[in-house]
């Protein structure tokens, strides 16, 4: 069993995005956290103190740990935001910002 | 606390002026009790940003008090600068146009004559100094002089550095009389407390702490928010605001006046600071206030459009009618001593306060001529008698307890 | 009424049932929300692009969503609710007689700015999770129970293979039955309350058999998916060096302090922990309402004691989803008939006062049993991080309480930074006032949302005189 079967999920077809310029799959309406969970990835970004690694925590966007860089914009929340095919995700460290 | 104590010096205030009275009256060999009605650093200090600065201060009473404190702090960054995050960041005050910029540097040359470092700077050298900032400007000047602490910390850590007893959540109902009228000390909600001297350091609500020595000091608050982003790199890397600044810290319009001061932090955010309200303690939080600081800071920074603000706080600025601080001992009560009514430079002007209080206390001359700053120089009108009600205490607000003494 | 009406805050349980009562008589709804589709934490959707055809095997109470669904579907069509998805809001501004407006960011980058005017706002803001803070709760694969929930319901994707649930309060149950139903391997449920002992003398469970029925059901899909419970037991450790790979257990005593000898470890690579919940109140707040302790004061109409705020559901106490919508049917009531000048009827809502009675008793009465054990503190050792933000250590906290005197959760942030970052405070909150030692506070947010300043910069302008912002002055603090 799987969450898919159990809710009888049949998505539309499978798309491209990358993580750190890797190709990775993610379904129709997946957030960036969901997408990389499937593909085994549990932490994106470290931290600005002591360069530790973070992932999804709250999973509902009030913790801000699971911040992660999309198509350039950093410190977007991957628990909420949906995948469109092409988007680039790339790990964050520190603020995200460019100093 | 025990119900009763004796002292030296009892402090009423536990915010950055009470803590600088302590210090220098410890280290002066005098036993000081600090008490306040509030937590630690809780009211005006906990709602600033803990600038140092002598930047913005015309050359006469305050710019002297502000050279005397940015020295002693200096010496303090010395002893425990890590601790209380002392920066010696700069300010950079930046003209728009030419014309601004003539008067920017008129007002440098006289801040110059005054002991103040102030270096012209053109508009290459701007964005040198400052890589992100608008685009266009005329120029501006840089004050290596000025500097920033982490205030709430810096009240703490003087505090515990005096050796100083400290007594928070305990609020003063009296100031004990004795012959002839001196104090004896003061009467709070945890016991009575005796001494020779007391100071008045209860900030904001300073006005409050004199009424109940009986006699008439017209502190009153000004609302101030600041906005706080979300963590960056060093992008701003000096306090940076707009010339029209300097000609408006005295301004007595009671409308709301704001300008774009900017600066970075080596904790990470930006602070953007600060509207100037007068609307008595009215806690709730205004748009168009904050509107307006974030319209004068993406203006001044443009990257700042698609940064975000992740909180804004408030505060209450304490000042009196000419816009100086009251420091000294009251000629109307012997052994009551003021050390309120900074307004907004109370972080950077507590040093020097407090050394001048603790000359005096002491028994010696103080470093500075007291006579600007005399508390007793508001003559009581039946209009001023009826002002100082509108610093009543915090009713109806402060569910976070922003309160002082 | 006319517009602009009623704003309702969130598409949960009880800004569902609220808006629609309230729709119901007339009023003119702006139902506004931050998720892509209507349903809250508790009725949670999977994203339709994952063409989900059983979506129920997720849920609980799968009939009385339909009900609200297809209710919201049947007014949106007639013109009298306004649903707007995708909204977070960040602020709600009080504009005296002009009413209020609802300040929002559009879409999940949430950068451009929505502005909702309305005579009257409901907050249903709902609430979020509370996890008290141990050694390895920022490794990668530790997740809040809630967090692994929504992300089953939402994006039909489980935390790990092998999951450990743990912490206390009701939320475990169907979190592990939940996970195990979806095929992942649930090691063990340890809860550091006993439950079994508030089934036998609870007055107030008395009340509600079909709450017994609910635990007796979950006990069966425990039984049914093989979950061990481990009641009485708490995680002390989560191990790992770059994510999750084990978490150390132990047995509490009587008294809520690990026994001695007890600890054992179980490989996992998810933990799903969670210590209750807590309401939202920031919007609340910042709007001037009262706040009890965390939760929004309202009175027997679910007014706030701001005049045109009402608020129901999670954000007025924890208490679940059959309590959520009886506050929002009383609510949209509420409002329906104080819109039109009218004093409401209270005999008209009788029923739903009667359940929220009763489930106001039951969840004070589960409150009392699922507390997290009294000793906990003790378990977080001084380089714990406490401030996951801000990364702040149990050591930092604790020095800024005996060092420097502070008895307060604000003077504790103050001194530390914990609760300055990110989350604004409300994940650490707990556990700083546990490690501290003092009372939680809610800790004041102005800003329910992060705001672009380019946004903040032009909030409300074009109604705004423009002498009210006259450009000058500044200073060193406020």
């Amino acid at each position: 069993m799987n969450p898919l079967e159990l809710a009888r999920a049949e998505p539309g077809p499978a798309f491209t995005v990358t993580l750190d310029g890797r190709e990775i799959d993610a379904l129709p309406g997946q957030t960036v956290a969901a997408a990389l969970w499937t593909a085994g990835v549990t932490s994106w970004r470290t931290t600005r103190g002591e360069g530790r690694p973070r992932g999804i925590f709250c999973g509902i966007g009030v913790c801000f740990d699971c911040l992660v860089t999309v198509n350039d914009r950093p410190n977007q929340r991957a628990c909420l935001v949906p995948l469109r095919p092409g988007d680039a995700i790339r790990t964050q460290e520190g603020t995200g910002h460019h100093g | 606390m025990s119900k009763r104590l004796t002292c030296d010096v009892v402090v009423v205030g536990a915010g950055m002026v009470g803590a600088a009275c302590a210090l220098y009256a410890a280290r002066a060999g005098l036993d000081v009790i600090v008490v306040d009605r509030g937590p630690m650093a809780g009211g005006t200090t906990a709602a600033g940003e803990g600038n140092l600065l002598v930047s913005d201060k015309e050359p006469g009473p305050e710019l002297g008090l502000a050279l005397l404190s940015g020295r002693l702090w200096a010496d303090l960054a010395e002893e425990v600068g890590d601790a209380i995050e002392y920066e010696l960041k700069g300010g950079v005050v930046v003209a728009a146009a030419p014309d601004g910029l003539e008067a920017l540097e008129k007002f440098a040359t006289g801040q110059r004559a005054a002991g103040v470092e102030a270096v012209p700077v053109d508009a290459d050298r701007l964005r040198e100094l400052e890589p992100q900032v608008a685009p266009g400007l005329a120029g501006g000047v840089l004050y290596p002089q000025d500097a920033q602490v982490m205030p709430t910390l810096a009240a703490a850590r003087l505090v515990r550095a005096s050796g100083a007893r400290l007594a928070t959540g305990a609020a003063v109902t009296e100031v004990l009389r004795g012959a002839g009228g001196a104090v004896r000390g003061v009467r709070t909600g945890r016991g009575e407390i005796h001494a020779p001297h007391v100071v008045n350091a209860a900030g904001t609500w300073g006005g409050e702490l004199a009424a109940l020595a009986g006699v008439h000091l017209p502190v009153l608050p000004r609302r101030g928010f600041v906005l706080v982003t979300e963590p960056l790199p060093r992008l701003v890397r000096h306090k940076v605001y707009a010339a029209d600044y300097v000609a408006d810290v005295a301004s007595d319009s009671a409308a709301l006046q704001t300008s774009p001061v900017v600066e970075g932090t080596a904790a990470g955010p930006v602070l953007i600071g600060a509207t100037r309200e007068r609307v008595g303690f009215d806690r709730s939080l205004s748009l168009p206030a904050l509107r307006a600081l974030a319209a004068g800071a993406t203006r001044l920074f443009p990257f700042l459009e698609h940064v975000r603000a992740m909180r804004t706080y408030l505060g209450f600025r304490p000042y009196l009618p000419d816009h100086l601080p009251a420091i000294g001992p009251d000629p109307r009560v012997p052994g009551l001593f003021h050390a309120c009514g900074h307004e907004g430079a109370g972080i950077g002007l507590s040093t020097g306060t407090g050394q001048l209080i603790a000359q005096v206390l002491a028994g010696e001359a103080p470093e500075l001529d007291l006579a600007p700053f005399r508390p007793d120089r508001f003559p009581v009108s039946p209009l001023a008698s009826s002002s100082s009600s509108s610093s009543k205490s915090s009713s109806g607000s402060s569910s976070d307890s922003e309160e002082a003494s | 009424m006319g517009e602009p009406g009623l704003a309702v805050i969130g598409a949960g349980p009880a800004g569902l049932a609220a808006t629609l009562a309230a729709a119901a008589r007339g009023v003119h709804v702006t139902l506004i929300d931050s998720a892509a589709e209507a349903g809250g934490q508790f009725y949670r959707q999977p994203a339709p692009g994952l063409g989900a055809r059983r979506p129920q095997a997720l849920h609980h109470q799968w009939r009385t969503w339909e009900r609200l669904r297809d209710g919201l579907r049947t007014h949106v069509r007639a013109g009298r609710v306004r649903h707007l998805t995708d909204h977070h809001v960040w602020f709600v501004e009080r504009r005296g007689a002009a009413g209020l407006t609802v300040h929002a960011l559009i879409g999940p980058e949430q950068e451009e700015p929505a502005e909702v005017r309305a005579d009257a706002v409901l907050l249903a803001t709902g609430g979020y999770e509370k996890v008290l803070p141990f050694p390895g709760w920022t490794l990668p694969g530790v997740v809040t129970a809630g967090g692994a929930q929504a992300m089953l319901k939402g994006g039909l994707v489980l935390p790990g293979r092998t999951a450990v649930v743990a912490g206390t309060g009701p939320l475990l149950l169907t979190v592990a039955t939940g996970l195990a139903a979806a095929g992942a391997t649930v090691a063990a449920l340890v809860d550091s309350a006993d439950p079994t002992s508030f089934l036998r003398r609870s007055r107030a469970l008395a009340g509600r058999p079909d709450k017994v029925a609910e635990g007796a059901g979950y006990a069966g899909l425990l039984l049914r998916h093989r979950v061990r419970t481990l009641l009485r037991h708490t995680v002390v450790q989560a191990h790992g060096a770059e994510r999750l790979e084990a978490v150390t257990i132990a047995a509490l005593d009587r008294d809520g302090r690990v026994r001695p000898g007890t600890r054992r470890r179980l490989g996992c690579d998810a933990l799903a922990v969670g210590h209750g919940m807590l309401p939202h109140t920031d919007l609340a707040d910042a709007l001037g309402c009262r706040v009890d302790g965390t939760d929004v004061y309202v009175d027997d109409e679910q007014r706030t004691d701001v005049p045109g705020v009402w608020a129901a559901g999670e954000t007025t106490g924890i208490g679940g989803s059959a309590l959520s919508l009886a506050e929002g049917h009383i609510a949209g009531r509420s409002v329906a008939a104080r819109l039109a000048g009218r004093v409401p009827d209270r005999g008209e809502w009788a029923a739903a006062a009667h359940a929220r009675e009763k489930l106001r008793a039951f969840f004070a009465a589960v409150d009392s049993v699922y507390a997290p054990p009294a000793h906990w503190a003790e378990q977080v050792t001084d380089e714990t991080v406490v401030c996951r933000c801000e990364e702040v250590s149990a050591g930092a906290v604790r020095e800024a309480v005996r060092e420097l005197g502070a008895g307060d959760l604000r003077t504790v942030k103050l001194l530390t930074r914990a609760g300055m970052g990110w989350c604004q405070g409300r994940v650490c909150e707990p556990g700083v006032a546990g490690v501290a030692g003092c009372a939680q506070t809610a800790g004041r947010r102005p800003f329910a949302r992060p705001v672009p300043l380019g946004v903040l910069a032009r909030a409300g302008e074009d109604r705004e005189s423009a002498g009210e912002t006259g450009e000058t002055g500044e200073s060193e603090e406020p």
